[in-house]
């Protein structure tokens, strides 16, 4: 027979729409409107978890968000997802659960002998025990701690389901959907202002689904059911369940996570799983109301003992009797009301043990009271089987019950106030800490704000909804308190039961007892934030939620300090846990690293080019000629083809800068080291950029098309921070210059021909009248010219390989026709395509400085470029380059380096050493750049600084990698180790 | 956080890129001491508690550096202008 603890009628679940579902493999009942802890209590499902350290059993305790015992892994496989609480998951047909962190079962679980050693895992345990030795920390005591203590596992396989980002905007955010948020978004949404209203449960009205109360003259749940219809009519009004506000920050910032479809088993097609919104707010009102606090005493932590409210809201909402005999265990004028509706749902209360000798409340028909009496502690292990109590007289009673209620005043759910720094303040009155100084924009309404009253709760809502609206401008009216049924709040919390016997759990979720915050205080972590990390009270996945106000008046009492004396720890974001894949929403895989495609991409491919990346873009490595080929013969036989005959190579990736204007000249001599204002139109110059640090941090070429009109092009990965940098020089630096500079890199495709025969494949492409014979167009020539008949095109006569090449720019969607006219073209001259490889070797062969020296941290001297920083003029980097120890002789500098056995495969990163020396910092010489194999030199050579490198030319050092094993002799020589008179660049 | 733009007004702090402090002058290059004056000019900042201003470049947006009050204990901004006073002459 299934559901045994289901009622027969009433609650807000849906009868007419049964649902099955397992936990721990076996197959249970439910209803549509459950949660996956309500449907495991309709069927006296009592023990759903093993606790963190102790692996004690536990059952449910609350009937919410704050959930510290029932965490269980949900769903399989890749979609598994451990730590849910039971509490909030929405059960759906066919849900499959599992319970975690036992072995082997739930029931009997060994790791249960965790307990009997708990002297051994009281606070600091692991500080004092572990120390020694500690080659033992990693292998030994960390794998033995990590399998013995923890939560669920973590999913197997990548998550199949995809998450969204959004942004919404509002004037009044409200937090919450219990009574006070619900009159806050009735307020001010009849004012016509924008509202959203987030509540993290899927049906709005909070407590009023939990509680038997009355609103004017109807049941909570019609009233609730009666302001959704209303607000949902108001267009500026947006409804938001399944929603929890996770944070809030700077400037009205609030984060937000929607589950969209965490209340089904998988996403239909299309649909994301869950949803984070960024919600900007110009006010806020958080309404997340109170949660109970438990009372600490022996074996409180045992199946059957729940809150109070919680047991009402199973009662009243999910019409399930948790338990059948009931003790409760009160502080509060609340636990009545708890007795009140186990007996109108049939369920017998053992007796009321009311903690106040003064209560003044009776308890209802001739059920046990025993005032000033506490409970000593639980009896049974797996399920509550009786609670031994102490009377005022002292007498010692055993009372049989399976299940206790406490209540113990409340908490208010201040924590979004402490996400910008906000400390909350004790108060006497409320006996709870209340929102201390609230984040700009922010206002608490209602139990949150200490008014736990259910009349007093609804003023404030309506009260606060239409005051925000009226400083926004808008215009509340109508707006009217209704009546409520009369109720009773009396209450004195009690902090502990003192002579309990047992252990006394303060926080469930990380299995931290009374004693342990004892101890923290006798050992002198007294302040609240030494004790929190000591003990790890609140540390867990539910922040302490339950527990924190307790462990702090524990505290208090410990150390003879009153309540507002101990102060409080603070909350951070988020409120619940919130799945990384949602904070990342679409930005993974290529959503996070999108590709950028070269012009020529398409061409390539049908070529069989091999691809890397290159930040964003995919760039040509090699162009294989067979599927055997490997990168380093294609490489040798595109440097081989390019150097005797022709090559062509895809350069648009360069980053290119358009810049006009009359001052562009004297803005470059400002930005490079070399002077521009002087270039004529058709030239282009060389450039080398410091930062104003006196590091090198870019390079590139500059061409002047005409007088105002300039080109500059940027290394590849340095085009956007360029941007940047000359943004900052000409808006900050010398706003006065005139001029105008947009990136055009993207417009543009270029491809570098290169090789004896560039100018007989360009002459083919190039219409007749521009000419382009050397005397016309020269090494370091630019212009404007025509292609293919009319398509224009700019030239430019520059060479990174160091023979004679041409770079030819195109509008970008000439770029796959040109690549493909250059190669008919080139044919005839043996022309090869090339790809970063032979790019790369080709201009170490040349001593050309590119990504690997310009790293940041050598200036223009370190790369033997002296020259060409120009002594007549200030530049930007120009003084800090020339600090004395910038210019110390000892500082390395950029030379080349040749193995003396040209096989020996050199490797970047390897640093210098002479002859003998120990590896050392002192006996250091430097490292190596970048290495190649030069097919022209038929030797692997590379560029790397040497300290005093310029001087020992010919002479003999060590390259010693460490990291690949490896220590080679190689000669210092000049960096330019081909063509070093630079006769073929000049064709 | 959220950053007025003076361009395109409030955007959201992803939009921007920090800098640093602003009002800082590039030293005079042909100063007898310029060396040392660009060592502080790079090096030394204020590093106030409290209400400083800063560059920011809306780089995903207009691409305006502007100068930003901010409170770095509070976090609260209370203005924001461009940075170059051609350009804020030209927006009025």
């Amino acid at each position: 027979m299934s559901q045994l603890h289901r009622l027969s009628s009433g609650g807000l679940i849906d009868r007419a729409k049964p649902l099955s579902f397992k936990f721990d493999g076996k197959t249970y009942q439910g209803f549509a409107g459950d949660t996956l802890a309500s449907a495991l209590l309709a069927n006296d499902v009592q023990l759903v978890a093993r606790s963190f350290k102790y692996h004690r059993p536990r059952g449910i305790l609350t009937a919410g968000s704050e959930e510290p015992n029932a965490l269980v892994e949900l769903r399989q496989g890749a979609r598994r997802e451990p730590n849910v609480r039971a509490t909030t998951a929405e059960l759906y047909d066919g849900l499959i659960a599992q319970s975690q962190n036992r072995w082997p079962s739930l029931y009997f679980d060994f790791g249960a002998v965790n307990s009997l050693l708990s002297p051994f895992f009281a606070a600091g345990f692991y500080y004092k025990t572990f120390m020694w030795p500690t080659a033992f920390w990693e292998k030994v005591y960390e794998p033995l701690i990590r399998r013995a203590a923890g939560l669920g596992k973590p999913p197997v396989g990548d998550d199949p389901d995809t998450y969204e980002k959004a942004f919404a905007h509002c004037d009044l955010l409200v937090i919450g959907a219990g009574p006070a948020g619900l009159a806050a978004a009735l307020a001010a949404g009849r004012s016509g202002a924008r509202v959203i209203l987030a509540d993290e449960g899927p049906m709005l009205g909070g407590r009023l689904l939990s509680d038997r109360r009355i609103i004017g003259n109807q049941s909570g749940p019609d009233w609730v059911k009666a302001t959704e219809a209303e607000l949902a009519s108001l267009p500026n009004v947006r409804i938001m369940p399944r929603t929890t506000i996770f944070g809030i920050y700077d400037h009205g910032v609030y984060g937000a996570l929607e589950r969209v479809n965490d209340h089904v088993a998988t996403p239909p097609a299309h649909e994301p799983r869950q949803r984070a919104y960024r919600i900007y707010a110009k006010r806020a009102v958080l309404a997340a109301g109170a949660i109970e606090r438990p009372h600490v005493f022996g074996n409180n932590d045992r199946p059957g003992v729940m809150l109070g409210l919680a047991m009402r809201s199973y009662i009243n909402r999910y019409a399930v009797v948790p338990t059948k005999r009931v003790a409760i265990f009160t502080s509060s004028d609340e636990g009545y009301a708890t007795a009140h509706d186990l007996i109108a749902a049939g369920a017998s209360v053992q007796a009321i043990i009311d903690t106040r000798a003064d209560a003044t409340i009776s308890a209802p028909n001739d059920i046990p009271h025993f005032k000033g009496a506490r409970i000593l502690r639980v009896l049974g292990n797996k399920q509550v089987q009786g609670v031994e109590i102490e009377l005022k007289d002292g007498a010692i009673r055993i009372l049989d019950c399976d299940g206790v209620a406490m209540s113990n005043g409340w908490n208010p759910a201040v924590h979004l106030t402490c996400h910008l720094g906000g400390r909350p303040v004790w108060d006497d009155k409320t006996n709870a800490f209340l929102p201390g100084n609230v984040p700009a924009g922010l206002s608490v309404a209602g139990a949150a704000q200490g008014h736990f009253g259910l009349k007093e709760t609804l003023a404030d809502g309506l009260r606060l909804g239409a005051s925000i609206v009226d400083e926004l401008g808008f215009k509340a009216s109508g707006i009217t308190t209704p009546d409520t049924d009369p109720e009773s709040l009396a209450h004195t919390p009690l902090w502990r039961v003192k002579t309990s016997k047992g252990k006394c759990f303060v926080d469930f979720q990380h299995d931290v007892t009374d004693t342990d915050i004892e101890l923290a205080n006798r050992e002198g972590f007294r302040s609240v934030e030494h004790m929190k990390r000591y003990t790890t009270l609140g540390m867990a996945t539910d922040q302490g939620k339950t527990a924190n106000i307790s462990g702090l008046a524990i505290l208090g009492e410990a150390s003879g300090r009153k309540m507002a004396e101990v102060g409080t720890t603070i909350f951070r974001p988020p409120y619940t846990p919130v799945a990384l894949g949602a904070l990342a929403g679409h930005h993974v895989h290529k959503g996070f690293r999108p590709t950028r495609l070269t012009p020529s991409h398409q061409w390539a491919e049908e070529q069989g080019a091999v691809f890397m990346e290159t930040g964003l873009w995919l760039r040509a490595q090699y162009f294989p000629k067979t599927k055997n080929e490997s990168w380093l013969d294609a490489m040798i036989r595109e440097v081989e083809i390019t150097r005797s005959k022709v090559g062509v190579c895809d350069v648009s990736t360069l980053g290119k800068i358009n810049l006009q204007g009359k001052d562009v000249g004297t803005f470059l001599d400002r930005v490079y080291t070399g002077t521009f204002s002087t270039l004529p139109v058709g030239k282009v110059r060389y450039g080398l950029m410091m930062r104003e640090d006196g590091f090198v941090q870019d390079d590139g070429t500059t061409s002047r098309l005409s007088d105002n009109h300039w080109l500059m092009t940027t290394t590849t990965a340095g085009a956007g921070k360029v941007m940047a940098h000359l943004e900052f020089c000409h808006q900050v630096l010398w706003p006065e210059l005139d001029i105008a500079f947009t990136s055009v890199t993207e417009q543009w495709a270029q491809y570098s021909i290169a090789g004896p025969h560039s100018r007989d494949v360009l002459i083919k492409l190039v219409d007749p009248q521009h000419g382009i014979s050397n005397e016309a167009f020269p090494y370091m020539a630019c212009g404007a010219i025509t292609i293919c008949n009319g398509i224009p095109a700019r030239l430019f006569r520059i060479s990174f390989s160091g023979e004679m090449a041409y770079e030819i720019g195109v509008s970008n969607r000439y770029g796959d026709a040109l690549i493909r006219a250059i190669m008919d073209a080139g044919k005839e001259f043996g022309i090869t395509p090339y790809g970063l490889e032979a790019l790369s070797t080709m201009r170490i062969e040349k001593g050309h400085v590119a990504g690997s020296e310009l790293n940041g941290q050598t200036t223009p001297r370190d790369l033997g470029l002296i020259k060409i920083v120009s002594q007549k003029k200030d530049c930007i980097g120009k003084h800090m380059s020339e600090r004395p120890a910038m210019l110390a002789p000892d500082r390395p500098i950029l030379v080349g380096l040749k193995p003396k056995n040209p096989k020996s495969k050199l490797t970047g990163g390897a640093h210098f050493l002479d002859k003998g020396a120990k590896p050392s910092l002192e006996n250091d010489l430097g490292h190596m750049m970048s290495v190649a194999y030069s097919p022209m030199l038929k030797s692997w050579i590379g560029l790397g600084i040497v300290k005093r490198g310029r001087e020992r030319i010919g002479e003999t050092i060590r390259a010693v990698d460490f990291v690949r094993g490896t220590e080679f002799e190689v000669e210092i020589c000049d960096p330019v180790f081909f063509d070093p008179e630079g006769v073929r660049i000049r064709g | 956080m959220r950053i007025p733009c003076p361009f395109c007004g409030p955007r959201d702090s992803q939009e921007f890129s920090f800098l640093g402090q602003a009002g800082l002058k590039r030293p005079d290059p042909n100063a007898p001491d310029a060396q040392m004056q660009f060592h502080d000019y790079v090096h030394i900042r204020d590093n106030k508690a409290g209400v400083t201003q800063e560059l920011w470049l809306h780089a995903n947006g207009c691409r305006s550096w502007i100068v930003v009050t901010r409170n770095t204990l509070t976090h609260e901004i209370t203005g924001s202008e461009f940075a170059s006073p051609q350009v804020k002459e030209a927006a009025q």
